[in-house]
């Protein structure tokens, strides 16, 4: 089914019902920059679990997407670091979720791949450390690389700057992180904006994500964390 | 044993001495603790592009007023230079690998004789994950490690292998500890510098790697004016 053109501009509430008991969940944001705030809010609230998070980080125990963890929400971790949130570590090690780490940039890569219908990538990082063990290792050229496979999820929730009504997004500062590569890799993309304009009031050299690639958008809600971001 | 020096002198001494290390114009990506303050001591008149990976480049000093919209890499607050800009994850790490960043400086727990380091996780605590570390030290051209020459107990980190799980093989390029220089080059290591502190027994007593003296042995460089 296609999305629709004019996208919804709906409450965190709403916008999140969509994601069910056991769905992948790709959140944006790097440290405490560019996170989905009001989103992560909203999902917590919401009391969704089994959910495989996908996120570079799981911050803290206290906000953004490290109240899922820390609230017992999450079945899997994606990452690349989790070191700020120590319940992330300790569920692990306790065997009550299941914990994948990934170098920062071959995260990042797995999800450009799913989202650009890449088969995979190769990657010399790694190559030599534990992130090797059960993978293939190619040669090309002389040179070892790691094959790699692509991610993708049910349901993104990112952080942009502004929106028009089509879902085009313009992104601010560091807050762009892992925010528009997620949008292309989800079935179903959230985004969460400081303001949503018009058709045709956002620069078109600015669009850094495209429309078609998001359904629902909700405003940044007035947390202290949401709002600054 | 080595002396002991005040901590801040140690963490000024080793950011000042990689600050000379970089060339006009080069791209350089500095890690979180000592690494960061490398940019505090960039020759006057030299201009280097400080890159972040969480995607940032042209980094300037921090700015006056907090910008949560605007971090670096460890979380603090940045600003960016005339000429800066700011991009994706996966551009950043596409800059990185792709051999365009010329320099990464990095802590380490250990680091050995082949160049092979470890920096990211200690078996038997949490697993904190990698971060940025591996893909960065994969992909910079030169590799500088930034420590203190032995652990808070005394012991090597300097050593003929890695004991801890590896963060890459064969990268590293320099050594700078607040005691003393080495460079890595085609599996060869070589002392360079000393601190008037120490002699070169000293460094020998407390460093595992085996290491080759440079026929000039230099005083280490940058005391001069702290």
């Amino acid at each position: 089914m296609p999305k629709k053109i004019i996208k919804p501009v709906l409450s965190a509430q709403e916008a999140v019902k969509c994601v069910k008991r056991g769905d992948s969940v790709m959140v944006g944001g790097f440290n405490y920059g560019g996170i989905p705030y009001t989103l992560t809010d909203a999902l917590y609230d919401q009391g969704t679990d089994q959910l495989t998070l996908i996120s570079n980080d799981t911050i803290y125990e206290f906000c953004g997407q490290g109240k899922l963890v820390a609230g017992g929400r999450c079945k899997k971790v994606i990452a690349s670091h989790v070191g700020l949130n120590k319940t992330t570590g300790r569920l692990f090690h306790e065997g009550k979720m299941e914990l994948e780490l990934f170098p920062q940039g071959t995260y990042v890569e797995k999800i450009r791949a799913g989202g650009a219908g890449l088969g995979g990538f190769l990657t010399p990082t790694g190559v030599g450390t534990v992130v090797e063990d059960g993978k293939k290792v190619l040669e090309v050229g002389g040179k070892k690389y790691i094959l790699e496979l692509p991610l993708t999820a049910d349901v993104a929730l990112i952080r942009a700057f502004r929106a028009d009504r089509m879902g085009n997004l313009t992104y601010t500062g560091t807050n762009k992180n892992f925010n528009p590569t997620m949008a292309t890799a989800a079935k179903i993309v959230i985004a969460e904006v400081d303001e949503v304009v018009n058709v045709g009031e956002l620069d078109p050299n600015n669009i850094a994500t495209q429309g078609i690639l998001v359904d629902m958008l909700v405003l940044k809600g007035d947390s202290v964390y949401a709002s600054r971001t | 044993m080595l002396p002991e020096l005040d901590e801040k002198l140690v963490r000024e001494r080793i950011a000042k001495r990689i600050a000379m290390e970089f060339e006009e114009g080069e791209v350089v990506n500095l890690g979180i603790g000592i690494p960061t303050l490398v940019a505090d001591y960039i020759p006057e008149g030299k201009h280097i592009i400080f890159q972040a990976e969480n995607g940032a480049i042209g980094i300037g000093p921090p700015p006056a007023v907090p910008n949560y919209k605007c971090i670096g890499a460890g979380g603090r607050f940045i600003s960016l230079l005339p000429g800066g800009s700011f991009f994706s994850s996966d551009i950043s790490f596409g800059l990185i690998r792709g051999g365009h960043v010329d320099a990464t400086v990095l802590g380490t727990l250990e680091v050995d004789q082949r160049g092979d380091l470890a920096n990211w996780w200690i078996p038997g605590k949490s697993v904190p994950g990698m971060g940025g570390a591996m893909d960065l030290v994969v992909g910079a051209r030169r590799v500088y490690v930034a420590m203190t020459h032995v652990t808070k107990k005394g012991a090597p980190k300097i050593l003929k292998k890695c004991t801890l799980p590896l963060t890459a093989v064969g990268v590293v390029d320099m050594i700078v500890t607040e005691f003393a220089v080495f460079t890595i080059k085609d599996g060869k290591v070589t002392l360079i510098e000393i601190a008037p502190e120490v002699t070169p027994e000293q460094i020998r007593e407390n460093t595992e790697a085996d290491y080759e003296v440079a026929e000039e042995l230099g005083v280490y460089r940058g005391l001069e004016v702290v």
